[in-house]
C-alpha cells in the first residue's frame, strides 16, 4: 500500500535522501552481545574498555549492548530471530545449537585462540566457615546426611558441568562406568533442591541456609566468599575437577545483515588482549594469558582439570547420554 | 449450527457476534491450536512415551492435586472473608478488602521470592514450623500448595461478594421464623443461592493454579518425582531445545483442564437449576 504519492522524477532524490537519514542515524555503530546470567558483571567493565580502544584506534564511536539470561534460553532467542552480532556463553552446546541452524559458521571454534574461549572456570565447592563436615573431594558429597546445593543439569550450564565433574571424577576413582554411575546416583540423592539456574542455587546456599555445601562455578564462589561473607564460607578445590572454558561466536547472519562483521569479530578477539584479560581475571575468571594468570596467581590455585570433549566424548554426545529425556540423569532421580 | 436470538430491543447481534467470534480466534484458539499443530509432528508412539514418563506423570500428580487442594482451601476461606466483608463492619475493613486484591497485581517471582523466604528453614515462619513441628513447608510439596493458595485468594471472594451483597437477610430471618436451626439456615437456605459464584471461584483459582510457573518455582525446590510442577516439565523440555516434546506436554495440561473446568461449569448449571437460577 503506498501512503503517499511520489512522483517519478523525484524518486532517485528520495531514495538518496533515505539513504543520507539511515547512514546519519547509524552514525554511531552497535553491537549486541547476548551472553548467558551470570556473565552481567564481567561485560559491564569490558563494554566500556572495548568502546574506548575501538574509538581510540577506528575514530568511530561504537556501542555494545548486552542482553543476559539462562543460557539455553538465550540461544533459544537468538534462535528465534533476535539480532545478536555476538553470543558468549558458558557451554558449547548452545552455540552448536545455532551452527546447526546456519547462524554460526561451522568451524567456530578454530575462528579464535583456545576453541573460542577467552576464559575458563571450574566446578568447585563452597562450605560453611571453618568447614564443619569436612569436605575435602568429591567423594565426601556422597556421604549419607550431607546436603549439596547443586543447580538443575537440565536447565542449567553450571549444574551440567558439576554433573560431569562428579561423573569424571568418579569414573578415574572406580574405573567403570557403573561406579561413576552409583556414585552420581548417591550424590545426587543428597541434593534437597534443584534450583534452575546458577544463581538461584547461590541464594539458596547463602540466603535460605539450605545445605551443607553448594558446588558451583570458581568465580561464583570466590565472589559469594568474598563479597557476601568473607567471615561465613570457606572455598574448598576438589583433587580434579572439570574445565568449564566459556565459549563464544559471531552471528554471522545477523553481522553479515548488519554489516557489523568487522566489530564483532574486533569485540571477541579484545577478550583476548591484555586489556580484557585483565578484566577477566578481575572477575575470577581463570585468564588464558599465561603472564596475567601468574598475576593473578594468588586467587587461582592450581587446580588439576579434565576436558569434556578429551574424558567423556563430544559434547552431543555426552548431552543424548546424559542429559537427553530417559538419559542417566532421569534415570537416577527418577529411581532415587 | 443454527444460530439462535432472542429478539431484544438492542441491535447489532451479527456484529457483535463476529466480533467475539475474531476476539476469541486471536486470542486463545490460535495460540491454542499451535500446541496441538507442533504436537501433531510427534507419532502416537513418540507422544505417549513422553506424556507418560514418570518424571511428567508424578508432576501431573503435584500439579492437578496441589491445585485442587488449593483452590478446595480457597473456597473455604474465600467464603469466609466474603462473608466477614458483606456481613459484618470493622475498622479497617476497606483496607482488607483491598487486601484481597495483592495477590493479583504482585509480580509471581516476587510472591514466590517472599513465600521462600518467610518458610525456608531460616525464615520467620519456617524456622518455628519446621524447628517445632517438623513440618518441611519450602523445598517440599507443601510449599506448591502454599504458593498456589497464595495466587488463587482473590478468585473465590471476588465471585461470591457480589452475590452475598444482592443476597437479602430477609431469607434468612424467614428461615428462622420458620423454626430452621442456624445450620439449616446456612446449608438450606444460603449455601444453595452461593453455589454457582463458588463453584466460579473454585474454577478460576483451580485454573490460575494449574498453570502457574513464577511463583511455584522458587518454593518448590524441584526436586524430580517430589516436587517438579508440570509447567517446569514444560519449561525443561524448552531449555533442551525439545519444542515439540514440550508442547505433548503442555496439551495434555490443556485437555485435562479443559475437562475439569468442563465438569465444574457442568456442576455449577446443575446447582444453579436446582436453585431455579437459570443461567
Amino acid at each position: 500500500m503506498t501512503f503517499f504519492y511520489i512522483p517519478k522524477f523525484l524518486k532517485p532524490l528520495v531514495i538518496a535522501l533515505g539513504g543520507l537519514a539511515s547512514t546519519l542515524a547509524i552514525a554511531e555503530t552497535t553491537l549486541l552481545n547476548v551472553s548467558y546470567d551470570v556473565s552481567r558483571e564481567l561485560y559491564k567493565d569490558i563494554n566500556p574498555a572495548f568502546e574506548a580502544q575501538w574509538q581510540a584506534e577506528q575514530g568511530d564511536a561504537i556501542k555494545v549492548n548486552q542482553s543476559h539470561g539462562g543460557s539455553s534460553k538465550q540461544a533459544q532467542a537468538v534462535a528465534a530471530g533476535l539480532e545478536a552480532d555476538v553470543i558468549t556463553m558458558n557451554q558449547s552446546p548452545d552455540i552448536d545449537h545455532l551452527a546447526g541452524l546456519g547462524l554460526v559458521a561451522e568451524d567456530w571454534r578454530s575462528q579464535f585462540p583456545h576453541g573460542a574461549t577467552p576464559y575458563t572456570t571450574t566446578s568447585v565447592f563452597l562450605v560453611r566457615k571453618g568447614n564443619p563436615h569436612n569436605i575435602k573431594d568429591w567423594g565426601d558429597l556422597a556421604r549419607e546426611g550431607l546436603e549439596v546445593i547443586v543447580p538443575n543439569p537440565k536447565t542449567s550450564g553450571n549444574g551440567r558441568y558439576t554433573y560431569l565433574a562428579a561423573w569424571g571424577y568418579a569414573l578415574d576413582a572406580s574405573g567403570s562406568e557403573a561406579g561413576a554411575r552409583q556414585f552420581v546416583e548417591k550424590l545426587f540423592a543428597n541434593v534437597p533442591v534443584l534450583d534452575g539456574g546458577g544463581r538461584g542455587a547461590t541464594t539458596t546456599f547463602t540466603q535460605r541456609d539450605v545445605g551443607d555445601v553448594l558446588v558451583t562455578f570458581e568465580n561464583e564462589a570466590i565472589l559469594i566468599a568474598g563479597e557476601l561473607g568473607k567471615d561465613k564460607f570457606d572455598v574448598v578445590y576438589p583433587s580434579i575437577s572439570i574445565d568449564a572454558s566459556a565459549p563464544m561466536a559471531v552471528i554471522e547472519k545477523v553481522a553479515k545483515k548488519r554489516g557489523t562483521e568487522d566489530e564483532a569479530r574486533a569485540y571477541l578477539s579484545f577478550l583476548y588482549s591484555r586489556k580484557g584479560q585483565e578484566i577477566i581475571a578481575s572477575h575470577y575468571f581463570r585468564p588464558r594469558d599465561e603472564a596475567m594468570l601468574k598475576q593473578y596467581a594468588h586467587q587461582f590455585p592450581a587446580v588439576k582439570t579434565f576436558k569434556v570433549e578429551e574424558t567423556l566424548g563430544s559434547w552431543s554426545d555426552v548431552g543424548k547420554k546424559h542429559f537427553a529425556d530417559g538419559g542417566i540423569f532421569d534415570q537416577i532421580v527418577v529411581n532415587k | 449450527m443454527a444460530l439462535s436470538r432472542s429478539y431484544s430491543v438492542l441491535p447489532g447481534f451479527g456484529l457483535s457476534l463476529g466480533y467475539t467470534l475474531v476476539y476469541l480466534s486471536v486470542i486463545v484458539l490460535i495460540p491454542l491450536s499451535a500446541v496441538f499443530i507442533f504436537t501433531a509432528q510427534l507419532t502416537w508412539a513418540e507422544f505417549w512415551q513422553t506424556v507418560t514418563a514418570p518424571r511428567v506423570v508424578a508432576s501431573y500428580k503435584l500439579s492437578f492435586g496441589a491445585s485442587l487442594g488449593a483452590a478446595a482451601i480457597n473456597g473455604f476461606f474465600g467464603l469466609m472473608l466474603a462473608w466477614v466483608l458483606v456481613r459484618y463492619s470493622f475498622p479497617g475493613k476497606r483496607i482488607v478488602d483491598a487486601l484481597v486484591d495483592l495477590p493479583f497485581a504482585l509480580p509471581t517471582a516476587v510472591a514466590g521470592i517472599s513465600l521462600t523466604a518467610i518458610y525456608a528453614q531460616n525464615g520467620w515462619l519456617g524456622q518455628y514450623i519446621q524447628g517445632a513441628l517438623g513440618i518441611k513447608v519450602a523445598f517440599a510439596p507443601l510449599g506448591v500448595l502454599v504458593a498456589l493458595v497464595f495466587i488463587g485468594l482473590p478468585f473465590v471472594v471476588r465471585t461470591v461478594q457480589p452475590i452475598l451483597e444482592d443476597m437479602e437477610t430477609e431469607l434468612e430471618e424467614a428461615a428462622a421464623s420458620l423454626g430452621a436451626r442456624r445450620w439449616q439456615t446456612f446449608v438450606f437456605v444460603v449455601l444453595p443461592v452461593l453455589w454457582p459464584a463458588l463453584l466460579t471461584g473454585f474454577a478460576l483459582a483451580f485454573a490460575r493454579a494449574v498453570g502457574e510457573y513464577g511463583s511455584v518455582i522458587f518454593i518448590a525446590g524441584n526436586i524430580p518425582m517430589v516436587s517438579e510442577i508440570t509447567p517446569l516439565m514444560i519449561i525443561t523440555k524448552l531449555e533442551q531445545y525439545d519444542y515439540t516434546g514440550a508442547t505433548a506436554i503442555a496439551s495434555v495440561m490443556l485437555v485435562v483442564s479443559f475437562l475439569l473446568l468442563l465438569v465444574i461449569n457442568g456442576l455449577q448449571v446443575w446447582a444453579g437449576k436446582r436453585t431455579g437460577r437459570d443461567r
